[in-house]
């Protein structure tokens, strides 16, 4: 096959591709009772997917993309609490506003670089989370955001105990919304992002509108993110301020760079992987997990920069 | 006016800290480039060493504080040439992900052995009160501070400006391999520029340990302050941090004090515009 063909074939769907898929509707028929973990797993699968659009694409190294995931949450929680517990219109909503915050924190982090962007990235996040803790009365600061009634979707399929509705539409809207980036990545935008991140230069001198390419595809990671924190907002009923904080913003670059980076199921197996092992091992002792999770990482810069599928590609290719 | 005087005392105090923690991250960063997430860890390293030398062995405070600087120097030189040595040409995100690796475990680590909470501090007796500076009594342990840090900070000036090694650590920031080839042994001088910046950095962890508590949240709750000493100051400059320490020091304290139901946020926000005016930071080379 000539080399210009695998290009061009890129954006064809292939089987393998509804492995992920077939896995997800089976764990609802197989594993009834793990459904809540589940849920969580669908979320931060999207939320790593997000992530995976700004620094698997576009190379930009943030460490704090958990104020979107934040903003999404608290937009979906205020309006479930206060205005109305339709939950796609909550969806909506948590979007837009993180997508705004995206925009605007966008506009000034993306003007930097290096040591100077991942600062701002933090001071964003730091203070969105003050303005969080600080807002009691309306988000609920350090008691976190409760009494939320979501009401069923379209009317019709009520959210159950078991978890069953939760996990549909968790799955659902990652399915949309996985259908959305694998489209963006592979379209001529998607390719220019790859340029940038491979030679900001270059991409200049050939008059690329860099600036306004990163903006755009930051302020779209940004409306995923809210998107994801949307649906942990209305699956859990409830927001607490760690949705905001440091330890989610490093945990999902984690899971990402676990499952590999830039490749758009990286997302899937490291968010799969590293919830399933997190809800298995840090029942025994939590301390410890960040231990193993924080060797594990210095292990995998100097021994798989890759990831899991990055080491499957190696071995493939063999 | 008391209010002012009194913000201007305790943000004075506060800078001198962010200031002696993170002027080690300015010049790894101006030196190697290298993003060392995990500088907060040195203080936090150093803060432990000094608080449980002092309640667990009854270690004199001074004493304590050199055997933090001390110790945390050497452990930072054998990091460096064991792990940091082999990312030097990495990209920023390996770099990234190997500090904030070192992050989780020392998190892990001094959770396990000391626990959650955060240790309790017991200053000497000479410290504790107030000493009176003949226009009104202040806290001694901040004034205290005030003078240790410009003592420290005007040793570590006369040591880049005056000596032998100062002026090869200036060349290599400058032009690193300008200074190779006129034979200055550039990774020798960073091992040894890194562990005084960790040294410094304990040292601060030490000092400061009445003000910046030391827990296991230490190096992640403050590490967006000593980032943001080192973006606004500039990289590579020992005068830019300080102006954006005291910056950072009085506008925090101010916050806290004048609108406490705010906090720290008009503090983020106006570091963040102050970015957008000048993105490599005041004294910073674009």
């Amino acid at each position: 096959m000539h080399p210009i063909d695998t290009l061009l074939a890129r954006h064809r769907f292939r089987a393998i591709e509804l492995l992920p898929w077939l896995i997800a509707v089976a764990v609802y028929f197989v594993f009834g009772d793990y459904l809540p973990l589940g849920s969580q797993i669908l979320i931060m699968i999207l939320f790593a997917l997000s992530l995976d659009l700004v620094l698997g694409y576009a190379g930009i190294v943030t460490l704090g993309h958990s104020a979107f995931f934040g903003v999404g949450a608290y937009a979906a929680g205020i309006y479930a609490a206060h205005v109305s517990g339709e939950p796609l219109s909550g969806l909506v909503l948590a979007a837009c506003a993180a997508a705004v915050v995206g925009w605007l924190s966008g506009l000034v982090v993306l003007r930097t670089t290096g040591l100077t962007l991942l600062m701002l990235t933090l001071a964003v996040t730091a203070l969105l989370a003050e303005a969080a803790n600080k807002a009691g009365f309306i988000t609920g600061g350090a008691d976190g955001l409760q009494g939320m009634d979501i009401r069923p979707i379209f009317g019709l399929f009520r959210f159950d105990l078991f978890g069953r509705t939760a996990y549909l539409y968790c799955l659902a809207v990652l399915f949309l919304a996985w259908l959305f980036a694998r489209r963006l990545v592979h379209s001529s935008f998607g390719r220019s992002l790859i340029g940038i991140r491979e030679n900001t230069a270059r991409m200049h001198a050939i008059g690329s509108p860099v600036r306004r390419r990163l903006l755009t595809i930051y302020t779209i990671s940004a409306a995923l993110a809210g998107v994801a924190g949307a649906l942990l907002a209305q699956t859990t009923q409830f927001v607490g301020l760690t949705v905001l904080g440091f330890q989610r913003s490093g945990e999902i670059v984690i899971m990402l760079v676990f499952g590999g980076i830039g490749r758009l199921y990286g997302a899937f197996v490291g968010a799969g992987i590293y919830m399933i092992a997190q809800d298995q091992l840090a029942k025994l002792e939590p301390a410890f997990w960040y231990f193993w999770i924080g060797l594990l990482l210095v292990l995998l810069v100097m021994f798989a920069r890759g990831g899991v599928l990055g080491l499957i590609d190696r071995i493939l290719r063999r | 006016m008391e209010a002012l005087i009194s913000i201007l005392f305790h943000g004075l105090a506060y800078a001198m800290i962010l200031y002696i923690v993170s002027v080690g991250l300015s010049v790894t960063m101006g030196l190697m480039g290298f993003v060392n997430l995990a500088h907060g860890v040195f203080a936090m390293a150093g803060g432990y060493v000094t608080v449980r030398l002092m309640n667990a062995y009854a270690v004199p405070f001074g004493l304590a504080l050199l055997v933090a600087f001390v110790a945390v120097a050497l452990l930072s030189v054998v990091l460096e040439r064991t792990l940091y040595a082999r990312l030097y040409g990495a990209g920023e995100l390996e770099q990234v992900l190997f500090t904030i690796g070192l992050i989780f475990m020392s998190v892990a680590i001094v959770r396990y052995l000391w626990g959650p909470s955060p240790q309790p501090v017991h200053l000497p007796a000479v410290l504790s009160g107030q000493i009176d500076l003949g226009i009104r009594s202040f806290p001694t342990y901040r004034t205290f501070l005030i003078v240790v840090g410009l003592l420290l900070i005007a040793l570590l000036w006369l040591g880049v400006e005056r000596t032998n090694f100062g002026a090869q650590l200036r060349a290599a920031v400058d032009n690193r391999r300008m200074a190779e080839s006129i034979g200055i042994d550039t990774r020798r001088l960073f091992s040894l520029a890194f562990a005084l910046g960790s040294g410094l950095a304990a040292l601060g962890g030490g000092l400061g340990a009445d003000i910046l508590a030391i827990y296991p949240g230490y190096a992640t709750e403050y590490l967006v302050y000593f980032l943001m000493v080192v973006a606004i100051g500039g990289l590579g400059s020992l005068r830019g941090p300080f102006v954006a320490a005291l910056l950072l020091g009085f506008g925090d304290t101010a916050c806290k004090y004048l609108v406490p139901e705010l906090g720290a946020f008009f503090v983020f926000a106006a570091m963040i515009g102050l970015l957008l005016w000048r993105p490599a930071g005041l004294f910073g080379r674009a």
